[in-house]
């Protein structure tokens, strides 16, 4: 049917059928697809016009603050979930519209930056919808990220706030949860091969009415996940913390009125898109670029590209990603475009401007460019439960591209500051508990990753996750007294893992692992970077070193201990797997696993990593070299070859002449075995990905996407604006060619060998 | 006028030449890559991140695999500072990663006061998060933490 020949009210008439009879309400484009702060509703243009008085928004402000700070505490001391105790979690409020104003101030920015999506599908779908409607003391779920969230592990209950019969505000609470009845336990399955395999999928949806749960719906969740008690615990936990949340902000419109937190609220809002213009303004006129490299989609190793071209112009800032990987249509590494934006509003606040109100309005002003079906732009039935990965990457794009921007400036918000560590680098397991019970879930080593440097100072260790400044790494007696977990070694910084610099990233530690009496336990790991380094470094800083994730299957730890207490040493990776004092199977592997057995005694290792260095390794302070060693984060080798220090060994005292030396030299050295760029990149630079690679993204022009995979002879060169996405093979079927391969290859030799012999 | 661009870099604006700050060496023309003037040197990053498992019993050592990941050093011509140190899969085309317009910088600075050292911001993220500690200890997740 063409349109132009329909009538102005036939047209009308037409778009209301089709939306009444939409057969299905998918995530819905025009919401996904809209970051920004909407334009002032009625109500907000009424609240602004009666000329608030500022010092009084500042008092409501304040107040506000201290609502959500108070459900925050409530949700962080009595969830359920592991994420909940370590802070893994946010209470904010949403304006009537729902554009997202307020967080609570130690909440996780990301889960809040994500919730206005449902919000705004609520209003959209169900506030005139007859069969499901929306008034007081209606309370709504959701978990699938396809219409707004981080990842379907995290769950949220949104609540509309009614003042004298009028919606007022909404209000949610969300916590990463951890178990969701994915195909794998803990919620995190990277072996989904489509979204059918990503457990519970909730769309926005009624679970609450007059503040209670509705049991039916409640039971049905209940029965769709591993861990029926968390279910039930949190969402109870979720639902008071909002009502509490509730009775803050009515009691703050008892006193204040609603044009008042209506105004406060969207004031916030507005004042902070001033705010970030203003500061974009300040910044060159330019283009500065960063390439990020993810190397696994957590089943197999695939270099995929994530390009970033930060433009800014006045006070308009354009973040182009076009020219990054396509999307996989059976690996969970994906993301959809809003989620990928909330990770860059986080990433904006954790570590550009964390001075800034946290709030969506932040990120609203700047344009952002993708590639549909691009692996952080994915669409369709693709699955995306370890979205982590490029959200991960999200976070810390900013870093190197805005502090080429934000050096100059005669006036800085923070520390100049290297990209953190951007791996999920923890054990996520599940099974059967010592007490009998089915639980899956993730430890909270994940909120370990190093710091990067700054441009003043090292790097702290293991500060914090990259998606937030609050959340802490957990304690194993907890998690000891509700699996069958037990740390055989933990929170020992890993050794000679360094982001070397001028200022060296802070440091990650060893996770050392095994369990104990459970007859079905096992792990899983999502991490990448063993490849390819994953925290980039700074102004002339190195990355991270690559991570593996060693084993020692076949063993049984305790029996060993108990034949003898001192076969092991010290629980050190390094040691471990070079010394191997323990009989069994011992095996460095992609720091990616999809979940497997553990058998009891059986040793797992992983590290967190480090962040970025910054500047120059020949400049860093060669007593601060000597501190490295006398905290045992180095050995004399790296002090040496890395750092070009002079020393004695014996007493840590630098030999400051021998060390100008040696550095003088090492600079002749740099400019001997050197080329000019243009010679350098004349005989570098190769017109395609070379063919050993599995590779994904564009190679020397944004507009055309490479997709190759030399295991089934796959090379697919496309146009960026039509992009599709790609299947991988099975892993294991690829290994079952291999090895018939190679049996088929014997069996020739001896047929050979028979004959041969038969003459 | 001379704008500070990177811990090694900056810009003459006077003269619209990018100039190595540790050395004072006067590189290309600000409207450049700056790149093109500096020396490059394709680095094995085994030599940096050293493996720390017998390669002898591991392939995988905490060593990025150079067969996909090379480590592009670029250095001062003069002093040898190394100013990038850029990670890049082997044959990937080098980024270009600063490209300011000139004729808007030289607007912007025109009332400004020339910044000779680098500011050092105050280190909020750090702060945030000692603070977020500060409140999980005092938490106690009903647990005592003597
Ligand atoms: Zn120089």
């Amino acid at each position: 049917m063409n349109d132009a020949q329909l009538s102005k009210d036939d047209k009308a008439l037409l778009d209301k059928f089709l939306a009444d009879n939409r057969l299905f309400l998918g995530p819905d484009p025009e919401i996904m697809r809209n970051h920004g702060v909407q334009p002032r509703s009625a109500l907000e243009e009424r609240a602004l016009a009666t000329k608030l008085d500022p010092h009084q928004i500042n008092h409501v402000r304040g107040l506000i603050h201290a609502a959500l700070s108070e459900s925050f505490t409530m949700v962080n001391q009595m969830g359920a979930a592991p994420g909940a105790k370590w802070g893994d979690l946010v209470t904010a409020i949403f304006t009537a519209q729902g554009d997202l104003a307020m967080i609570a101030p130690h909440g996780i920015i990301t889960f809040a930056a994500c919730c206005f999506y449902p919000i705004r599908f609520i209003i959209k779908n169900w506030v005139d919808d007859p069969t499901v409607g929306v008034k007081e003391g209606d309370g709504f779920i959701h978990n699938d990220a396809r219409y707004g969230g981080v990842h379907n592990t995290d769950q949220s209950m949104m609540m509309p706030l009614y003042y004298k019969g009028q919606l007022v505000c909404w209000l949610s609470s969300t916590i990463h949860e951890g178990e969701n009845g994915a195909c794998e336990p803990g919620g995190l399955p990277a072996a989904a091969e489509s979204k059918y395999d990503e457990g519970i999928k909730m769309s926005p949806f009624k679970v609450v009415e007059n503040y209670q749960l509705k049991r039916d719906l409640v039971t049905f969740l209940q029965n769709s996940v591993r861990d029926p008690k968390l279910q039930l615990e949190d969402m109870k936990v979720k639902l008071h913390a909002v009502m509490r949340l509730g009775e803050r902000i009515t009691a703050i419109l008892d006193q204040f009125g609603e044009e008042l937190l209506t105004g406060t609220l969207r004031m916030h809002l507005e004042d902070t898109e001033a705010e970030v213009r203003r500061r974009i303004r300040e910044m060159p006129d330019g283009t500065t670029r960063v390439l990020q490299f993810m190397d696994s989609t957590l089943r197999e190793n695939a270099l995929q590209k994530i390009s970033c071209a930060i433009t800014v112009k006045g006070d308009r800032m354009i973040c182009d990603f076009r020219g990054s990987s396509p999307q996989f249509m059976n690996r969970s590494v994906n993301t959809n475009v809003a989620s990928f934006k909330a990770a860059l509003c986080t990433g904006l606040l954790q570590n550009i401007w964390p001075d800034l109100p946290h709030t969506m309005a932040v990120l609203s002003p700047i344009e952002i460019l993708t590639d549909r079906n691009s692996v952080i732009d994915a669409e369709g039935e693709m699955p995306q439960a370890m979205s982590l990965m490029p959200m991960f990457k999200a976070c810390v794009a900013w870093n190197v591209p805005m502090s080429k921007f934000n050096y100059s400036l005669p006036h800085r918000y923070t520390a100049i500051l290297a990209p953190q560590y951007d791996q999920a680098a923890t054990f996520i397991y599940g099974g059967l508990n010592q007490h009998g019970d089915v639980t899956g879930n993730f430890c909270g080593d994940i909120n370990g990753m190093g710091q990067g440097a700054r441009s003043h100072a090292d790097g702290e260790h293991s500060v914090s996750p990259v998606f937030g400044f609050m959340a802490d790494s957990g304690e194993h007696e907890i998690n000891e007294e509700d699996t069958p977990i037990i740390r055989l070694g933990a929170q020992r910084i890993a050794k000679d893992r360094i982001g070397f610099g001028k200022y060296r990233g802070g440091m990650g530690y060893e996770q050392i692992a095994t369990a104990r009496g459970s007859g079905m336990w096992g792990f899983m790991t999502g991490c990448e970077g063993s490849k390819f380094s994953s925290a980039q470094g700074l102004f002339g800083g190195y990355s991270c070193p690559s991570y593996q994730l060693c084993k020692i299957k076949g063993v049984n730890i305790f029996d060993e201990l108990k034949k003898n207490p001192r076969i092991v040493d010290v629980f050190d990776i390094v040691q471990l797997m070079n010394e191997q004092p323990l009989p069994g199977k011992y095996t460095s592997q992609d720091m990616g696993m999809t979940f497997e057995l553990c058998t009891e005694g059986e040793v797992y290792m992983i590290c967190q990593g480090a962040g970025g260095g910054y500047g120059d390794v020949l400049e860093r302070d060669p007593e601060l070299v000597m501190k490295d060693l006398r905290e045992d984060l180095m050995s004399h080798e790296n002090a040496v070859d890395i750092y070009k220090v002079v020393y004695d060994k014996e007493q840590l005292v630098v030999d400051v002449e021998a060390t100008a030396e040696l550095r003088s030299a090492e600079r002749r050295a740099r400019l001997a075995r050197s080329k000019p760029y243009d010679e350098f990149v004349a005989e570098w630079v190769t017109p395609e990905p070379p063919k050993h690679l599995t590779y994904f993204g564009s190679w020397n022009d944004n507009r055309e996407i490479w997709a190759q995979n030399p295991a089934i002879n796959m090379t697919v060169k496309m146009d960026a604006d039509k992009l599709q996405g790609f299947y991988m093979p099975n892993p294991k079927d690829l290994r079952i060619a291999e090895l018939e391969g190679e049996v088929g290859a014997l069996k020739s030799k001896l047929e050979a060998c028979v004959s041969a012999t038969k003459k | 006028m001379k704008v500070l661009v990177t811990e090694y870099l900056r810009i003459n604006l006077d003269t619209e030449k990018w100039e190595c700050r540790r050395c004072d060496h006067v590189l290309n023309s600000a409207r450049e890559n700056y790149k093109r003037s500096l020396r490059v040197y394709d680095r094995d990053p085994r030599e940096i991140h050293k493996p720390l498992l017998d390669t002898k019993l591991y392939s995988r050592t905490y060593s990025p695999d150079p067969t996909w990941c090379r480590i592009l050093e670029y250095y001062c011509p003069q002093c040898a500072t190394m100013f990038e140190a850029e990670y890049l899969p082997p044959g990937h085309p080098p980024v270009y990663d600063i490209e300011f317009d000139i004729d808007a910088l030289k607007l912007q600075w025109k009332d400004r006061t020339q910044v000779k050292e680098p500011v050092i911001g105050p280190d909020l993220a750090l702060e945030k998060v000692k603070m977020g500690r500060a409140i999980h200890a005092s938490h106690q997740h009903g647990h005592s933490h003597t």
